[in-house]
């Protein structure tokens, strides 16, 4: 290989690597889209939020109709404590409720809160 | 005379408001049943004994098609073979519960006045293999599920009536008893029976449609697929207290009879039509 093409091929093999590692030009940080792909995988998960089992989410299959669905998160919730706090206690909106009490009864961590917050806002 | 009678009624609704706030179990049983007439305006009241197949129309079709080769036919056969054994001394089941095999479910559940507790199918089943020196049945799956689908086979078309005697006010309470447990949250996922079974029937939990409560019972024992086999009341009581992440009470407990003495009265009305088949 001539050194131009060699030069070619290692300029294009880097692009590649950074784009797989998602170094082009970005909105939300690296650690912001970790948490949301964590977030979208513990919201997922039967066993932590189990979101689905009652709410429509984009990218989810076979969703439950029990809650609303989950669009227009930022619309709804201007304030993100607000979601946080439904989230972690949503007896304290409506005493009647049938979506668990995430936090105090500790079906998922403060982290992993978190970051089903910021999976959530991204709907 | 009529002014003092007055005046002893006004000061004893007064003096015991409890009682007279209380609502009975037929103004309970009124109430949700009318409920659920309200929520599914299209069953028929008689159709609610086939729980979500009743409310949704694409399951129906493909219970329908289970129900063409029930697979809880070899079940009733075994369980009449149950039926028809004798023990060791010489006795056998129709000697604790007589010839008419019909009569048997819809003696039950029932309250037992002399010992002061609920009495259910099973749990007599078990007293009648101990009362004759045999070993008793375990109270899940198997040969008690068996029996019981022979049991509750031979009583098909026969209408519910659970009887909450009036005059004893421990069958109340026991009745009250079961009926708390029902509408009480439990579990790290916090939920009553009620929460999706009352207030959520006919909505979709993931791809599964909540099967109202009226209707529950009538066709226990079921044959669920997610078992691949046959089981009990009380078996499936303990699933849905394990799927609300709760620590499940044994079968035939007291909680467990107690609530299905509640749970049984509320489908008063209807006919059984069990052994059943489900998801």
């Amino acid at each position: 290989m001539t050194i131009k093409n060699r030069l070619i091929a290692t300029a294009a093999s880097a692009l590649v690597l950074g784009a797989m590692l998602g170094l082009a030009p970005a909105a939300v940080t690296a650690d912001e889209s970790s948490a949301v792909d964590a977030g979208k995988k513990l919201a997922f998960n039967r066993k932590k939020g189990n979101c689905l089992a009652c709410h429509q989410i984009a990218g989810g299959k076979l969703a439950g109709n029990i809650g609303p669905p989950l669009v227009a998160m930022k619309a709804r919730f201007p304030d993100k404590a607000k979601l946080r706090a439904q989230i972690f206690d949503p007896r304290k909106a409506n005493p009647n409720t049938v979506m668990p009490p995430f936090g105090p009864h500790a079906i998922l961590s403060d982290k992993e809160i978190d970051q089903i917050v910021e999976f959530i806002y991204t709907l | 005379m009529k002014k003092t009678a007055t005046c002893l009624a006004v000061a004893l609704s007064l003096a015991l408001p409890s009682l007279a706030a209380q609502a009975s179990p037929a103004d309970d049983l009124k109430a949700f049943q009318n409920y659920f007439k309200k929520r599914f305006p299209d069953t028929p009241f008689d159709d609610f004994v086939n729980g979500v197949y009743a409310i949704d129309k694409g399951s129906r079709e493909q219970w329908e098609a289970i129900e063409e080769f029930p697979p809880y036919e070899i079940d009733i056969e075994k369980g009449e073979k149950l039926w028809n054994m004798k023990f060791k001394n010489g006795k056998n089941f129709a000697s604790c519960f007589g010839e008419d095999v019909g009569a048997i479910k819809p003696r039950y559940p029932h309250w037992d006045a002399k010992e002061g507790i609920v009495r259910t199918l099973e749990e007599d089943i078990n007293a009648c293999l101990k009362g004759n020196g045999e070993k008793p049945f375990k109270y899940k799956k198997g040969k008690i599920a068996q029996l019981s689908a022979y049991i509750a086979y031979k009583a098909r078309g026969k209408t519910i009536d659970v009887k909450i005697p009036e005059d004893d006010p421990k069958a109340l309470a026991a009745y009250e008893a079961g009926k708390h447990f029902f509408y009480a949250k439990r579990g790290q996922l916090n939920l009553s029976c009620a929460d999706c079974h009352v207030y959520n029937a006919g909505n979709k939990i993931r791809a599964d449609i909540l099967s109202p409560a009226l209707g529950h019972v009538s066709h226990f024992p079921v044959y669920r697929s997610k078992w691949g086999g046959l089981g009990t009341l009380h078996r499936r009581y303990g699933g849905c207290n394990k799927q609300v992440r709760a620590k499940p009470f044994k079968a035939q407990s007291k909680q467990y009879k107690q609530l299905e003495y509640f749970h049984t009265y509320m489908s008063n009305g209807l006919k059984f039509n069990g052994p059943g088949a489900r998801k």
